[in-house]
């Protein structure tokens, strides 16, 4: 059997970088939180704040490693599989991943050891201080990579000369037309994932009937969110939609299995999109919705796969399946939001066994609904690499076939393993809870003498404090 | 434009030969200690091991992927080069990082079943180290290139001085964590990385003659750049200098009326970066020995000076705040002391 270099190129970076995408998906939110977490405990000197804000600190820390060492291995595969991707788009993509490194890198990785180590060493509020930058050094993070990313489906601000690509106007690159679109998209996916994961472990405390306060504190917080967010997630995916009908319109003829172009498109709600044949097998549809939802018009046209050369086509199947997937969890948490929004202002948000019980298991949707949504548009984008510029079969590295199988196998042997702990630990920090919490006064302050310490000490500066 | 097309890739050079030179100071002690373990097979000692690197290693690591991002910033073509001729060591070096810098946070919530993690931190910074050794070492003997991309096989790499080479930067790490260790810490883990660094300051040396030897004797060009005159005389302060760090480092842990905490540490590090500019000094002004120079490969003035302006304007505040978080975490850790 011939391997072929391309393919498991491919296969390598979609599982390094989705792997890897799980993590900033939540540290992004988490510090935002954690430092929400301190401030508001500043203001209020509510105890409860604090624990959580430590416990949520530690879960941080175990997450925030695991992306940090995934994401090193991405910057430099770039450059090893797709060594002609890098020598093409190098003087574009470079400066942004550059900025990434000067403005968000250093800050997050600086700060982050201030956050971890400093309860005791530094003044309340340098460590609330140093939260908040960790907090803007993922978002500016997820700034400029967003950017370097967006440029690859929506390039412009760059010319072309002997086949490799010249930046003309920064200013043009860096707010690509897709780029806004994919940033709120992104960020606000991030900020969702952390919130339901933030509420689900609140339920988990309230079902076991363990840490109450705490409990019910991350279910306002994370609920809230919900109700806030999902909406408004709907609303923005919706216009990036509408961007990449502008821009990908084959993108968005594969998201929907949308094949003729002359006629209005039905919304596909589920079907088996036959490439062979050019149409959908089991097809269950709602007529003109599609449609009016790309068009805002229920009769409007938009270009369908047949509009399009088959080898410029992305494959389909990916694409719609991941696609309805995503969409479908947006939808979920809508109604999580919703439910949640009618139990807390009858005043049941934390007696209703049957909502908080599902609640406890749905930890996992935001994530699955972000890696759903990138398989759709980096599949979506295919067969380009760079739209319009590079293919993706002419991106890689001059690096053999068994090189890469070696790598792959390498890279899946110890990712699954390595991480399957870390889950495997942060499940076991859940399972434990904030430490010094009223409930939980065996483990707690008994076997952590200089947490123990800690704590008092705080205690004792609260209680000036308030007096 | 003739200037700055001139001026901009020494620039970039410059800036990436010292963002490289941070990394193995700073990452060179962090992944020393994972050396060191093996050594230290009492639990308490390899927590105050870790204890004095854990709010720096991620910042330290850091410095690694501004050395890869840089070369892609700045020499994209050079980025494009390297990474397929050094495939197979960067990425089981890439691996090794991932076991120890999740050992950071996994042995201590694994804890007390941590005896994976203490594996997975010494072996992964062993390994790492041994790889980078083996990088820099392949890259100064030279890399196959034809039409300006690789045309090497994937074994290329593997020669005999790479494998030293691997050989002597674990033991240059190792030093570098001893003195470390000998600055962080006090009693008992203190006296015994001092009864370290004495045996591993010889093994340094013997590594930096070996090098110095074997590099012009197989290598013309350099043997041409440091023995021909006037070189000789330019560059004999490099020597000298490198014997009297030498001799200083061994003062500070040995001398009966002069020895002390700190300068073991400071000039195992001047040691390192004589030793690093040497390197420097015989490539100049090859990024790709022997085949392309800092020109041939250089990125587009545009998205050299882009990146610049953000380098010039980030670094700096960088060093700011990696300098502060270091004054605050400052001192010997106390025995039993943990962040944790």
């Amino acid at each position: 059997m011939e391997l072929d270099p391309i393919l498991l190129a491919r296969i390598q970076f979609a599982f390094t970088v989705s792997f890897h995408i799980i993590f900033p998906s939540f540290t992004i939110g988490l510090a935002a939180f954690i430092a929400t977490l301190l401030v508001r405990w500043q203001m209020t000197g509510r105890d409860h704040l604090y624990r959580l804000a430590r416990f949520w600190t530690k879960i941080f820390a175990v997450s925030f490693a695991m992306g940090v060492v995934s994401g090193i291995v991405l910057s430099y595969q770039f450059g090893t599989n797709w060594s002609k991707f890098s020598d093409v788009t190098g003087n574009v993509i470079g400066p942004l991943i550059g900025y990434e490194v000067l403005t968000a890198f250093f800050l997050e990785a600086s700060f982050l050891g201030v956050m971890l180590f400093g309860w005791d060493r530094v003044s309340t509020r340098l460590h609330v201080t140093a939260a908040i930058l960790v907090a803007i050094g993922t978002s500016l993070s997820a700034f400029w990579i967003l950017s370097a990313n967006s440029w690859m489906h929506t390039p412009q601000g760059h010319e072309i000369k002997d086949g490799i690509a010249y930046p003309v106007d920064w200013m043009k690159i860096i707010f690509n037309p897709s780029f806004p679109y994919r940033f709120a998209h992104m960020f606000t996916a991030a900020y969702l994932t952390t919130s339901l994961v933030v509420a689900a472990v609140g339920a988990r405390y309230l079902l076991t009937d363990k840490f109450h306060e705490e409990a019910k504190t991350m279910m306002r917080m994370g609920i809230g969110m919900v109700v806030l967010l999902a909406p408004l997630q709907l609303f923005i995916g919706d216009m990036h939609g509408l961007n990449t009908a502008e821009y990908q319109p084959v993108k968005v003829a594969a998201m929907e299995a949308h094949w003729d172009g002359t006629k209005p498109a039905d919304l596909v709600l589920f079907a088996i999109p036959n490439e062979q044949e050019e149409r959908n097998d089991f097809e269950i549809a709602i007529p003109n919705l599609a449609s009016f939802i790309i068009t805002h018009d229920t009769e409007g046209l938009f270009p369908g796969l047949k509009d399009f050369a088959s080898e410029e086509r992305p494959p389909v199947t990916p694409v719609f399946f991941a696609f309805r997937i995503m969409v479908g969890i947006g939808m979920i948490l809508i109604g999580i939001g919703l439910i949640g929004a009618l139990l807390w202002a009858r005043g049941r948000l934390f007696e209703s066994k049957w909502f908080i019980k599902p609640l406890s298991y749905s930890w996992s949707l935001g994530f699955i609904a972000i890696l759903a949504g990138w398989w759709v548009t980096e599949t979506g984008r295919q067969p380009w690499v760079v739209h319009g510029i590079l293919k993706t079969a002419d991106a890689i590295s001059p690096v053999s076939a068994g090189a890469v199988l070696t790598s792959l196998i390498l890279f899946v042997l110890v990712y699954t393993s390595v991480f399957s702990m870390g889950i495997y630990y942060i499940n076991r920090l859940i399972e434990a809870g904030p430490k010094g919490a009223a409930t939980d006064t065996k483990e707690g302050v008994a076997s952590r003498p200089l947490s123990a310490a800690a704590e008092a000490a705080h205690e004792a500066i609260e209680s000036k404090r308030s007096s | 434009m003739e200037d700055i097309s001139y001026w901009l890739p020494l620039v970039w050079a410059g800036l990436l030969a010292a963002a490289v030179a941070l990394y193995i100071v700073l990452d060179g002690f962090d992944l020393g200690l994972g050396i060191l373990f093996p050594l230290a097979p009492a639990e308490e000692r390899r927590d105050t091991m870790m204890n004095t690197v854990a709010p720096f290693w991620d910042g330290n690591e850091t410095w690694l992927v501004l050395g890869g991002g840089g070369l892609f910033v700045a020499f994209p073509k050079a980025y494009a080069i390297i990474m397929p001729a050094i495939y197979i060591p960067l990425i089981v070096m890439l691996l090794a990082l991932v076991f120890r810098g999740v050992a950071f946070e996994f042995r201590w919530v694994s804890k007390p079943k941590h005896a994976f993690w203490d594996l997975a931190f010494m072996g992964g910074s062993i390994v790492a180290s041994f790889m980078q050794g083996v990088i820099l070492g392949a890259l100064l003997q030279g890399v196959n290139v034809k039409n300006g991309a690789f045309a090497g096989g994937t074994f290329d790499w593997l020669t005999p001085f790479a494998l030293f080479c691997g050989v002597c930067v674990v033991i240059g790490y190792a030093l570098l964590a001893a003195t470390w260790l000998i600055l962080k810490t006090e009693g008992d883990t203190a006296q015994w990385a001092r009864s370290l660094a004495t045996p591993l300051l010889m093994a340094m040396l013997l590594c930096l003659l070996v090098v110095s030897l074997w590099t012009p004797l197989s290598i013309p060009r350099i043997a041409e750049r440091w023995f021909t005159m006037p070189n000789l005389l330019w560059l004999s302060p490099i020597p000298l200098l490198t014997t009297y760090a030498a001799y200083r480092c061994w003062h500070g842990l040995e001398s009966i009326t002069h020895r002390n905490d700190s300068d073991p540490f400071i000039w195992a590090v001047v040691l390192f970066m004589l030793a690093y500019i040497g390197l420097l000094i015989s490539n100049v002004p090859f990024i790709i020995p022997p085949a392309l120079t800092v020109w041939d490969v250089a990125g587009h003035p545009s998205a050299q000076i882009f990146s610049l302006v953000g380098a010039v304007i980030m670094l700096p505040v960088i060093l700011g705040y990696t300098a502060f978080v270091y004054w605050t975490f400052r001192g010997k850790l106390k025995a039993g002391e943990g962040y944790h």
